[in-house]
């Protein structure tokens, strides 16, 4: 049996629009191994949601697929049918949003929603599901949880919700969870305790998980391996200690450098110039050339291809092969 | 010697969020008060950047308005060099207006999406009368949005034209426009990617050490307050828990409060390494805690803390509110 659970080949992501095609996801290829946690992070609008979305079937039209494939466990998932991808989500894939409202449904109680869950993906009766239901509140750290189970989710405290809406997304102990930024609405002690919970619940199941997030701090803390997106591109993928201590791409050393640390006195932190380009303004070439450092005419008018750099990939002329002659 | 611009005493704003009368009656529901901000007091000296951190509902922004004069206190007083400050209109706030300026979260909502960029830098310069003889408005704007790293061709187009970063810087150069002493930042940086961050950080730096600026600045980010701050206030349910120095904070944090926000922030520095989880969440600031509001996650609360207030009380170079410091348990 193969260590690799996802994988993840050329995803392409594209929005018609009447000013022509947008690429949101723009060739992107990664492996989420069994039991591990991979860091996706990058700015506002690189991609990383849309990456998470087409992995779980969930894009809005007119938004859709373009190209490229997604396995789980050796099973092709990016085209089956609507139905077919609904049992996998839930069942396979569980997901953790950064609105715990929009896993939660207002109008049930947490039992009625965690019970409901749970049958419909395994076999068990009311009460089986129900004490099951407790036993996972108890897990994620709800306390009281028996008592608290026939409460309606806006009884629960932001930080409370979230545990919960983990809890659910762990109730059919699928393979994999998809968490899109699910501490970045909590305030920094809470979100602690839910990285914590989340991480230890996942090492418990063995579970792996895709964890979205702009937070590099968190990454840091929670996640084996990064993948740094960039204008709906792969810039470089790799081992977490690596990436931030060594970064390759310039564009991931720029964000590295520009993020104030409780270590270091830095009198100034380094700056990208710019902003990243908008979906309709990228830029020939490599994309992160325009706010570059080290541009190369290269740069300008072929797109680097994404090169296995030792245990790493990166995308930039700089760590071809051919360039060292 | 110290030279204070901002003095705070005994600041406290309460909300009345009780429901609407008739509700009351109908349901019989007691009256609610939430107390924002509760008995605070600090001083912010001439040139110097003093932050506040503390968790959401705080009372950050609370007092951060009632320094610029947006909301008025419900007890305490402020002084701005001197002058106390009171809530919009009032003889002596139109004297100082100018001299204080505020930046918020943002950066969309604080300008006016149908005036020119141009126009907006320019309102405070006019509002003010403080265009300098032969330096006119035009010339002023011209430099000020050169000074935030935006270009004079800039100034003709509207705020949705430019990014977020950039509306930031252009939010700056309004506020600067008024030649203000004291600047109260709001979470400046929140609604930006780092490496946009990281510029608009670096423009405020330097924008202090060219203009002499004072900042109050507000961030629940604790590494961008450390790299800004060279003091901290911290605070917890409405109350200031502890006054350091930036660097003596983190290095030596002294309320259990700050140890227990420290140990949950998320580093860099820490990959691989495990953070200790926080135990418990803020109460319901409706109904807060008797005693030392922080006494049900405190691990060193003893019964004192359930009954008696602590006060800052000086400690070292700092200012601490807790019982376990000053019994010498912490
Ligand atoms: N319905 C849509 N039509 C056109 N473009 C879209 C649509 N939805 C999203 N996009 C674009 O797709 C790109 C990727 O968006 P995505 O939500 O994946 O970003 P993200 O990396 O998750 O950012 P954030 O950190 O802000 O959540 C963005 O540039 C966005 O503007
Ligand atoms: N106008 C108002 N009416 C009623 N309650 C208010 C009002 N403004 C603030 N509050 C309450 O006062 C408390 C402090 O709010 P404040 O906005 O100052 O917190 P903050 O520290 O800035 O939090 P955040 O980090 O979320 O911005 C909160 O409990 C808030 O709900
Ligand atoms: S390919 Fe060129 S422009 Fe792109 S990151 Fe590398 S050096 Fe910079
Ligand atoms: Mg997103
Ligand atoms: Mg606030």
């Amino acid at each position: 049996m193969s260590d690799v659970l996802l994988s993840v080949r050329d995803l392409v992501v594209e929005f018609p629009t009447r000013r022509g095609v947008l690429t949101a996801v723009d060739r992107v290829s990664f492996d989420i191994r069994r039991g591990e946690v991979l860091g996706v992070v990058g700015e506002s609008g690189a991609g990383k949601s849309m990456t998470g979305s087409a992995i779980i079937g969930l894009i809005e039209p007119p938004g859709h697929i373009a190209g490229g494939s997604v396995h789980i466990a050796g099973e092709r998932i990016d085209d089956l049918p609507a139905e077919a991808m609904r049992k996998i989500r839930g069942k396979r894939i569980g997901m953790v949003f950064q609105d715990p409202l929009t896993s939660l449904n207002p109008l049930y109680t947490i039992a009625q929603q965690l019970t409901e869950t749970i049958r419909t993906h395994l076999d068990m009766d009311d009460r089986q599901a129900r004490a099951r239901a407790i036993e996972l509140m108890d897990e994620v750290g709800i306390p009281a949880a028996s008592r608290r189970i026939d409460d309606y989710p806006h009884q629960f405290s932001g930080g409370m919700r979230q545990r919960v809406v983990i809890a659910l997304a762990l109730c059919a102990e699928p393979q994999l969870v998809i968490a899109d930024e699910p501490t970045t609405a909590l305030d920094v002690s809470v979100q602690s305790q839910i990285i914590a919970v989340l991480k230890r619940m996942c090492a418990e199941k063995g579970t792996s998980v895709m964890l979205i997030t702009h937070d590099m701090g968190v990454i840091a803390e929670a996640a084996d391996r990064v993948a740094v997106l960039y204008a709906g591109r792969m810039a470089e993928i790799g081992p977490v200690r690596e990436v931030i201590k060594d970064a390759k791409h310039p564009y991931t050393a720029g964000l590295m450098g520009s993020i104030p640390t409780l270590m270091q006195d830095e009198d100034r932190l380094t700056q990208i110039p710019g902003s990243m380009p908008r979906l309709s303004e990228i830029p020939a070439g490599c994309a992160f050339g325009p706010r570059c450092p080290k541009v190369f005419d290269r740069c300008r008018t072929e797109q680097p291809a994404v090169r296995p750099v030792g245990e790493r990939e990166v995308a930039c002329h700089l760590f071809d092969p051919a360039m060292a002659q | 010697m110290t030279d204070m611009l901002i003095n705070v005493e005994n600041l406290s704003r309460v909300f009345d969020v009780s429901k609407p009368w008739l509700n009351r009656v109908l349901e019989n529901d007691e009256k609610k008060l939430l107390t924002a901000v509760n008995n605070v007091s600090f001083q912010i000296n001439r040139g110097e950047t003093f932050a506040l951190v503390g968790e959401s509902g705080s009372g950050k922004s609370t007092i951060a308005k009632l320094i610029v004069g947006l909301i008025g206190p419900s007890a305490g007083r402020i002084a701005f060099d001197g002058t106390e400050i009171a809530s919009q209109g009032s003889v002596s706030m139109r004297q100082i207006r100018s001299r204080l300026q505020m930046i918020f979260q943002d950066p969309f909502a604080s300008l006016n999406p149908r005036w020119r960029v141009r126009d907006i830098i320019a309102e405070p310069i006019r509002k003010f009368g403080l265009a300098d003889e032969g330096d006119t408005q035009d010339k002023r704007v011209e430099q000020l949005l050169e000074t935030v790293g935006l270009s004079a061709p800039d100034g003709a187009k509207y705020p949705h034209e430019f990014s977020g970063g950039q509306r930031q810087r252009v939010a700056i150069a309004r506020a600067l426009s008024a030649k203000p002493e004291f600047i109260v930042c709001d979470e400046p940086t929140s609604a930006l990617d780092v490496s946009v961050q990281a510029q608009i950080l670096n423009l405020m730096r330097d924008l202090q050490d060219e203009f002499g600026l004072t900042y109050l600045f507000i961030s629940h980010d604790l590494s961008v307050v450390r790299h800004m701050a060279t003091r901290i206030g911290v605070l917890y349910l409405g109350r200031l828990v502890e006054i350091a120095d930036g660097k003596t904070l983190f290095s030596d944090p002294q309320h259990p409060y700050t140890k227990m926000l420290l140990d949950a922030v998320p580093d860099l520095e820490m990959a691989g390494r495990q953070r200790k989880p926080v135990e418990g969440e803020i109460p319901n600031p409706i109904d807060p805690p008797s005693g030392c509001a922080f006494h049900p996650r405190c691990p060193l609360a003893n019964a004192r803390c359930k009954t008696e207030t602590p006060e800052l009380a000086a400690n070292g170079t700092g200012e601490v509110a807790c019982f376990a410091v000053e019994e010498g348990r912490a």
